[in-house]
């Protein structure tokens, strides 16, 4: 059983990037143009010709 | 004259020495204008940065130095875009806030959830096979340990809604959650310290999680409704010329006016506020504010309302104090009072939480005593209470009624209308009588040309292009005739007369008969319609009439007959004359119908139609109707009333067609079923999962079973509210009651 002192952690650990993750992306104000965002992915004016 | 727009108040000064402004856009409809907007505005000189919002149809403008804002206006209208200054409002950025809130406490107890269950199924399949008890124990801590801070934080929102109800001495849907989730946790944690198999931190913050799914779902319909509400405000944001003090015209935001100013209206736009006409005389159309159509002559020392349209003159007006305004005043006094009554309204959800509560907890209750009474040890007995709250959690009930609001109100928006309140659905569905305004509701808000088949095709043409070179209100109809957009050159504007121009070497004139040398025929006209204004042309020998009359919806007949064929009666209360709405009412077929109605007079009216029982849905758009807006049970009006007016209605229409109100009361009959199916679902469930609970068969496995499995059914079969249903046969009979005839006139 000595594998889930360090299997358990690790799960816990991914859990909480993830939900750390989020939190940024919340702050980093991604959600606030959902559709804009889906649109923007089709634009490609950055690409050289 | 190029005149700009003094922008100021709405620039805000940054830290870094930036300036800041939000601007509300007109005319976004596809993915390229994204591009086309930021790449066009990102040469101006000194522009650090500019992102458009395609969600909220918002461009955020960052630039540095001493650019004036109004380029960016201008640059925009180059483009083919309106742009309008935009400044939040207090409960937008409030529910903004709300949103991030809720967003934040469902990501905390979706981790929790999962990282919970990942341990409880290990508990369930080991307790069937080989898990050691100090396994067990150890996950059961580390549950303990993930979920009691997750609930403490992600909880929150249920916690605070609970005890702000318990203070008011209510109970609503919280209080059982907040009851539920808290005993079933210190029950856990008490079996934890116990070594017991059956722990149900799984359930509690599966449950948390289900339930603010819901309460994220009813936040977003509503910031929804509230951004596009907020947008259209700051579209119709209105200016006004205000006069400094050497007499010069300077263009300002009406919300910039205080009283005493003075302020200078111009043939063809509309009074921005409440004022006393100091110099100049006019007619001024009030349909907005009185439901008159009729124009109303004013000179010196006259009183003008907010709302109304100047016609022939340029009036100075001195601004009064709004809390002067004799009508406005009255009109905001009936607002309250009624917009009081009507607050007592309760909502489908919370009548079943009151009921709903007392009876879970009995039961719980009772649970526990009859364990206790057939031998059980107490704390057998409060597990099997324990249980039996968890199961009764009403988590399906919590979805059942904000998932369909939220699907039937993306229904709605799909059909232009947008909801104000929450609740608004519940009681549009159980409307059985609906009162229409005339003026701007059933009629079109803007003048339309009524004999456009009387006129020669070229002459309408050349008149409808010659009325762009005028700003009189009546040319405005003509122009939407115009098909060639295009102004004539060299046409001059006598005021008060008419337009004339010189083309192909005939002179064209639009304007008062008089003008067009046309009084002759304008006599004939006017004996056959009343109701309308009439403006006259000439080319060469050539003359014609046009009658300018606010012309009905297009579809309003169909709509009616709809209307009433789903066993809804009609009736139209108006402001204006008997002779202007007689015709309109047998028009539409609707034989309960009643003019001159003051204010007052329409408030007495639906409070009688509400003393004899029926429910009263008020269809209007003018100040007039902004009391009785709040007096009917549910109110719409068209996106082009009054601030006003539109703040007490629970929803808006947009568009020429009056198909919405259709589809606004089809909609939420189906929504309204829709939630009382759910509610009979989770009703059912209950039926079956009580019994097993009482008798103790719900083990954590269960729970989450019975929990995930009922949420999931209500959450689809509230996706059915989307559909757009059948439409009831339009050729069918109309089977309505004898419409009552109501006293005529006053």
């Amino acid at each position: 059983m000595n594998v889930l002192l360090f299997l358990i952690p690790l799960a816990l650990l991914l859990g909480l990037t993830g939900l750390g993750a989020f939190l940024w992306s919340l702050r980093n104000g991604q959600y606030e143009d959902v559709q804009g965002a889906a649109l923007r992915v089709l634009n490609d004016d950055d690409l050289e010709p | 004259m190029a005149e700009t727009l003094d922008l100021s108040a709405y620039v805000r000064r940054q830290d870094n020495g930036t300036s800041h402004l939000d601007l509300a856009i007109e005319g976004i409809d596809c993915a390229a204008c994204i591009s086309e907007i930021e790449s066009g505005v990102s040469h101006l000189p000194g522009l650090v940065s500019a992102r458009l919002n395609y969600t909220t149809h918002r461009l955020a403008l960052d630039w540095q130095g001493t650019l004036d804002p109004i380029v960016f206006v201008d640059e925009l209208c180059r483009l083919g875009y309106r742009a309008h200054p935009f400044q939040a409002r207090a409960v937008e950025e409030e529910e903004a806030r709300r949103a991030q809130w809720l967003l934040k406490c469902l990501a905390v107890a979706g981790f929790a959830s999962m990282n919970i269950m990942l341990l409880a199924v290990s508990v369930w399949s080991g307790n069937v096979s080989d898990i050691s008890p100090e396994t067990r124990d150890f996950f059961h801590w580390l549950a303990a340990l993930i979920s009691l801070p997750a609930v403490a934080y992600a909880g929150q929102p249920f916690f605070r809604s609970a005890i702000g109800a318990l203070k008011n001495g209510r109970t609503n849907m919280d209080v059982p959650i907040t009851i539920g989730i808290l005993l079933a946790l210190f029950m856990s944690v008490i079996e934890t310290i116990n070594h017991a198999e059956h722990t149900y931190f799984d359930s509690v913050v599966m449950l948390l999680f289900f339930l603010l799914c819901g309460r994220y779902l009813d936040q977003a319909m509503r910031r929804r409704t509230r951004t596009v509400a907020c947008n259209l405000a700051s579209l119709r944001a209105e200016v006004a010329h205000r006069l400094d003090d050497r007499g010069e015209p300077a263009l300002v935001p009406t919300a910039a006016l205080k009283p005493e100013d003075r302020v200078l209206v111009r043939p063809g736009e509309r009074i921005p506020i409440d004022g006393i006409v100091l110099s100049g005389s006019s007619e001024v159309d009030e349909s907005l504010v009185t439901g008159e159509t009729l124009p109303r002559q004013l000179a010196g020392g006259g009183a003008v309302y907010a709302g109304s349209l100047n016609h022939t003159g340029a009036l100075t007006v001195r601004v009064t104090a709004t809390g002067q305004g004799t009508l406005l005043d009255e009109v905001q006094r009936l607002l309250e009072n009624a917009a009081s009554a009507k607050s007592r309204y309760r909502q489908l959800a919370d009548k079943v939480a009151r009921a709903y509560a007392p009876v879970v907890h009995l039961a719980a209750a009772i649970t526990a005593v009859i364990w206790i009474a057939n031998g059980a040890t107490v704390h057998d007995a409060v597990l099997t209470a324990v249980a039996v709250l968890i199961i009764t959690c009403p988590c399906a009930l919590a979805l059942a009624i904000p998932v369909v609001q939220v699907v039937a109100s993306g229904a709605l928006f799909r059909s232009n209308v947008l909801l104000n309140s929450g609740d608004a659905l519940e009681r549009l569905a159980r409307v059985d009588t609906i009162v229409f305004d005339k003026t701007g509701t059933l009629t079109l808000p803007e003048m339309s040309i009524a004999n456009k088949a009387a006129i020669p095709p070229d002459l309408l043409e050349a008149a409808a292009r010659l009325a762009l070179s005028s700003h009189h209100p009546l040319a405005a109809a003509a122009v939407r005739e115009a098909r060639n957009r295009r102004p004539f050159e060299g046409a001059i504007e006598e005021p008060g007369q008419g337009v004339r121009a010189v083309v192909d070497g005939a002179e064209i004139r639009l304007g008062s008969p008089a003008f067009c040398d046309a009084e002759d025929l304008a006599a004939i006209m006017v004996g056959e319609q009343m109701q309308a204004s009439v403006i006259a042309c000439a080319r060469g020998h050539e003359r014609a009439i046009l009658l300018v009359r606010q012309a009905l919806r297009p579809d309003a007949a169909q709509v009616i007959k709809s209307l009433r064929a789903s066993g809804l009666d009609c009736r139209i209360l108006s402001g204006d004359r008997p002779a202007a709405v007689a015709p309109i009412a047998a028009a539409l077929g609707i034989e309960a119908w009643r003019a001159g109605a003051k204010p007052a007079d329409k408030i007495a009216e639906l409070e009688r139609l509400k003393a004899e029982g029926r429910r009263v849905l008020m269809v209007g758009d003018g100040l007039n109707d902004a009391p009785a807006l709040a007096t009917a049970d549910i109110s719409i009006s068209p996106i082009t009333a009054t601030d006003l007016t539109q703040a007490q209605a629970d929803a808006v229409f947009l568009g020429d067609l009056l198909e919405p109100i259709l589809d606004a009361v089809t909609i939420s009959r189906r929504a309204h079923a829709l939630m009382r199916q759910n509610l009979l679902l989770a009703l059912i469930y209950n039926l079956f999962a009580v019994p097993l609970a009482f008798l103790g068969y719900v083990t954590p496995l269960v729970a989450a079973l019975a929990m995930s499995g009922s949420s999931s059914l209500v959450t689809l079969n509230a996706l059915r509210a989307r559909g757009k249903g059948e439409r009831k046969n339009e050729t069918e009979a109309v089977p309505t009651s004898p419409a009552v005839p109501v006293l005529q006139g006053v």
